[in-house]
């Protein structure tokens, strides 16, 4: 490998890490934070993407769809707290998988009777849809960029939240000790709804924006699932930053394993997974 | 534990008990000759397919298929009604062998049909070997189903994947390409499809320089993209499908390959993707079995009949559903409808010229269609037929002993 393509392929790695982050950032909440294990964490970046090409296809714009989108899926998160994963909280583990892997075939069998089982594509906008020339060969596209710029947005914002404003801190404390934060009359429970909305909207988000550069199939939510259990596992539970460098170096090892050792790709990720845990087995920043 | 009170059996009692269930499943054993004897009844057909899941879609147009010759026929094959028997094989190989079961024990249907995943097919035709039931499939392209599996019961109307690979080769020579990388998913189907290829690419003089591939169903293209502009072949041939085929169509057309480095592959590429692939996909060649445009009298009729039933356009996968209840009405009227006649019905339908919207087609020593393989071109949301690249293109049949 000459060092042009190297740099093409760190770019790569990068570009390919900050949009797993985006799927991983939701997740990180949802399962770091409010410790639920969501299986259905993929079904809401499907939804996402599926809710982008209906609605481009009705306004004609990936802009207003995200307009119209994002308070949708709120309200979707919003909604399935309320009537499903609130009575779960204190429940273990395995009565959570049940119900979030039952809620992944609902979805999908509910995107087939709306919108069948068609494979579809959202165009690029088109203020976005220039590519920049990175060889006489290869081209980088734009919207691509944009996506890595609205991660590393996206990572300060939720850092923000977190670590730097009262409600974070509130839901730090409630992740630390729940009944604690009660006593001192919080409303927990408000706070939950509220955090677990936004963990839907951040993956429906993620589908959304990643709708034009990975078209909208059936079941496309289920391979970024198991890399955003991977990230957030690696990264460590409930660490946003550690979710953004996990997200970074599983980009890295799936783009080098892919090149340097093709026939043995789709082990990389995982081998890095076991080396991170051996090395750091609350992963790497613990909370 | 009132009611059961435990002892020591004696080694006696249990030669007797064994020999009890043994008269019983010998007795079973017989009952699917005796329902196979009684002629006056349906004939029943077996219709294992997806009906949910990613290839939901192709399991309804094979069905839809399938049915509508059936309708055309006046509701029978061989001159006896038909009844239905219906598992959705969900595409899931480890259900396969059950759900084939359910089919061939319970329901003892006559004729087992499906399926589209190869995985599913190959555990369908393992059962159908052992049970000897007549099986057709009407999709799953695996080359083993008409190679190492093949056998007098078991026949195909689809393709295998060498052929629509292979017919891809010498068109890519003619095209002055002569370096080629090859890309695709890292399993089965990927593998025959690119070995095919690079047979036929090589056999012209070509040569496959390198061959990637990526875990399935990875969809995450773009280090391969960067290889491929470094290493600026002359062409590049893949294989994908479904969703993955309309995100590598427009990652290699975002990244500006399509303007130096041609992009072919099967049919399976633009075959219900283009919508999805937008301008990328405009202008991609790929071969198949079937194309848009055709202008035989066949296809003009069959496609307003499936538009006039289903309210849909037809695609591949019908083609191929009308096609199996096509083969086996020329197996079954030959033995007027009486399914005991195996090898009589076997002959016919091995004998049989099938008359396709594809396209007419015999079929070979291991059952598998001898067909044109032609050359489209995507146009709009239509795979447009460019000419016929290989006449009468027989599968080789590698591994079969028949």
């Amino acid at each position: 490998m000459d060092f042009v393509s190297f740099l093409i392929q760190t770019l790569n790695a990068v570009q390919y890490g900050l949009l797993l982050f985006l799927v991983a950032s939701g997740l990180t909440l949802i399962f770091g934070i409010m410790g639920v294990i969501n299986l259905a964490h993929g079904s809401f970046y499907m939804i996402g993407a599926y809710l982008a090409f209906a609605l481009v296809a009705q306004t004609g714009n990936l802009f207003t769809a995200l307009l119209l989108g994002i308070p949708l899926a709120a309200l979707l998160g919003a909604l399935l707290e309320w009537a499903l994963f609130r009575h779960l909280y204190k429940r273990n583990h395995l009565e959570q998988v049940l119900l979030t892997y039952g809620l992944i075939l609902v979805f999908e069998e509910l995107r087939s009777l709306a919108l069948g089982d068609d494979v579809h594509g959202v165009a690029v906008p088109a203020i976005f849809s220039a590519s920049i020339k990175l060889s006489d060969t290869l081209s980088y596209p734009v919207y691509r960029l944009v996506i890595s710029a609205v991660c590393v947005l996206l990572a300060i914002g939720l850092y923000i939240l977190i670590h730097r404003t009262r409600i974070g801190m509130m839901i730090r404390a409630g992740n630390h000790d729940r009944d604690m934060v009660e006593a001192l009359g919080i409303d927990i429970n408000r706070i939950y709804l509220v955090v677990f909305a936004l963990g839907v909207t951040l993956a429906a988000f993620a589908g959304m924006i990643a709708a034009p550069v990975s078209s909208v199939f059936p079941g496309m939510g289920n391979q970024v699932l198991i890399l955003s259990f991977v990230i957030v596992v690696i990264g460590g539970i409930g660490s946003v930053w550690g979710a953004l460098v996990a997200a970074l170096v599983i980009g890295f090892a799936d783009t080098f394993g892919k090149v340097l050792v093709p026939d043995y790709a789709g082990l990389a990720v995982y081998l890095v997974m076991a080396a991170v845990l051996l090395w750091r087995p609350e992963g790497i920043f613990k909370s | 534990m009132n009611s059961y009170s435990p002892k020591i059996t004696s080694p006696g009692s249990i030669w007797t008990r064994t020999a009890t269930v043994a008269t019983a499943l010998a007795c079973a054993a017989l009952l699917p000759l005796g329902n196979a004897q009684a002629q006056s009844g349906k004939i029943k057909i077996g219709l294992m397919l997806p009906y949910t899941g990613t290839y939901a879609a192709l399991g309804n147009a094979v069905t839809n298929g399938f049915k509508l010759y059936v309708e055309e026929s006046g509701g029978k094959l061989g001159g006896r009604d038909i009844e239905y028997f219906v598992v959705d094989d969900e595409s899931d190989p480890a259900k396969a062998t059950e759900n084939t079961n359910k089919l061939v024990k319970r329901d003892q249907v006559d004729v087992l049909v499906g399926t589209v995943h190869s995985g599913v097919a190959m555990g369908m035709a393992k059962v159908a070997r052992e049970n000897n039931t007549l099986f057709v499939v009407p999709n799953a392209g695996a080359d083993e189903l008409t190679g190492p599996l093949c056998a007098p019961n078991i026949f195909r109307t689809s393709f295998s994947n060498w052929q629509s690979a292979y017919a891809m080769g010498p068109v890519v020579y003619e095209k002055r390409a002569r370096k080629v990388v090859t890309l695709t998913w890292k399993y089965a189907a990927g593998k025959q499809m690119t070995d095919a290829f690079a047979e036929a690419f090589e056999k012209a003089g070509g040569k496959v320089v390198k061959e990637m591939t990526l875990p399935f169903p990875n969809v995450e293209f773009q280090p391969f993209l960067t290889e491929i502009a470094a290493l600026k072949p002359d062409a590049v041939f893949v294989f994908f499908a479904g969703g993955g085929a309309a995100k590598f169509v427009k990652d290699y057309g975002a990244a500006g390959l399509r303007a130096s480095i041609p992009l072919y592959a099967p049919g399976f590429l633009t075959d219900g993707t283009l919508e999805a692939m937008g301008d990328a996909g405009q202008g991609l060649l790929t071969t198949l079995h079937y194309a848009d445009g055709l202008t035989n009298a066949k296809d003009q009729a069959f496609r307003a009949g499936y538009a006039k039933a289903y309210k849909a356009a037809p695609d591949v996968y019908a083609v191929q559903g009308y096609d199996a209840a096509q083969l086996l009405a020329t197996g079954l009227s030959a033995v007027k409808g009486d399914v005991s006649k195996r090898a009589e019905l076997v002959k016919a339908m091995e004998a049989a010229r099938i008359d396709s919207p594809r396209g007419a087609f015999t079929l070979s020593k291991a059952h598998n269609p001898v067909q044109d393989i032609y050359l489209r071109k995507a146009e709009g949301k239509e795979n447009k037929v460019v000419s016929v690249v290989s006449k009468a293109l027989a599968d080789p049949a590698r591994g079969c002993k028949m």
